[in-house]
């Protein structure tokens, strides 16, 4: 198979796992206990991508500017900035840190 | 549609600041040996960061067509779990899942997850789904074009942005003992889980821990 075809095939699995999960039946989605444990997937999710994008760098960990912005940007919302600040406060600390010769 | 509401503007920042690593991924993909055409349509097509980066990684490194598929596809097994997931938050009506789950990623999951009211989440996923798709095709075209020429946006403090975008999320949730400990739970997974498994696998376990804490603390309760 070609490079292109490659492309395409690989697109059309993404989209297949992408609509597989909305497949399920919504009678069992709807059950109390499947919407407790969504909101607790939640909360795990976003703990999760935050730390992702704070320390991942491909597949290792590395300590850099992002980590200023992960405790600007916490000061920011314990302050109650509203969410487009706390967002701008997060880029200004790693830009500034990157500046000051971060990494 | 596009009223501004707390959702809708969580949505266009998180778009912003997740959509212009487009130009890195357009660099990235044509100097890995894919031409212009093939770049644009894994964003257009495939729409998901993790996955296609992973297809062009495993390309540059010299690996077949068969083996991008499978890197592609590992990453891309979280997104089924987003549609469960959005699928039992929003219930969209039938005639929009197709569409909601070519938009279903990392960026329009999390926004329509931090919300609290129905309508909001609708907002939340459709501002941040279609956002990120714009910025990150065009961007995408641009990277693809102009190459190295334009550097790479972490110099802008943008992956900055993501953290704090990310973060503005979770916040709101974090009250009482519960979510906390989950946080917790999450984040330690993801630390650890970094640097063994290929990207986009964290995410997965972290998923996995916080059910099982989950399954724990209720039959504990029980």
């Amino acid at each position: 198979m070609s490079l292109g075809a490659w492309v395409l095939f690989a697109a059309a699995t993404a989209y297949l796992i992408k609509l597989a999960g909305y497949l399920l039946p919504q009678s069992f989605l709807d059950r109390p206990d499947v919407h407790e444990l969504a909101a607790a997937l939640t909360v795990g999710l976003l703990a999760s991508l935050t730390v992702m994008n704070t320390l991942g760098k491909g597949q290792a960990v590395a300590l850099d500017a992002r980590l200023l912005s992960l405790v600007a940007a916490a000061i920011a919302l314990k302050l109650r900035a509203p969410y487009i600040v706390v967002v701008v406060v997060g880029a200004l600390a790693a830009g500034l840190g990157r500046l000051a010769g971060l990494p | 549609m596009l009223k501004p509401t707390p959702a809708t503007r969580m949505g266009l920042s998180i778009a912003a600041a997740v959509g212009v690593y487009g130009v890195s991924f357009g660099a990235l993909s044509v100097a890995a040996g894919l031409n212009v055409w093939q770049t644009c349509a894994l964003s257009a097509l495939m729409f998901t960061g993790g996955s296609q980066f992973a297809f062009i990684g495993v390309i540059a490194g010299g690996g077949t067509g068969a083996a991008a598929w499978a890197a592609a596809t590992l990453l891309g097994v979280r997104n089924g779990v987003y549609g469960m997931q959005l699928k039992a938050l929003i219930r969209p009506p039938a005639k929009l899942i197709p569409l909601m789950a070519q938009l279903t990623i990392d960026e329009s999951t999390a926004t329509a997850s931090g919300q609290d009211e129905h309508d909001e989440r609708v907002r939340g996923f459709w501002t941040a789904g279609v956002g990120v798709f714009i910025l990150w095709n065009l961007f995408t075209l641009v990277g693809a074009l102009a190459g190295d020429a334009i550097g790479d946006p972490g110099r802008w403090g943008l992956d900055g942005a993501a953290v704090a975008a990310f973060l503005g999320l979770l916040w709101p949730r974090l009250t009482g003992r519960d979510p906390v400990a989950i946080a917790i739970v999450a984040a330690m997974t993801t630390i650890i889980a970094l640097p063994l498994v290929p990207p986009g696998i964290p995410v997965l376990l972290a998923a996995a821990t916080t059910a099982l804490w989950w399954f724990w603390r209720k039959r504990r309760t029980a």
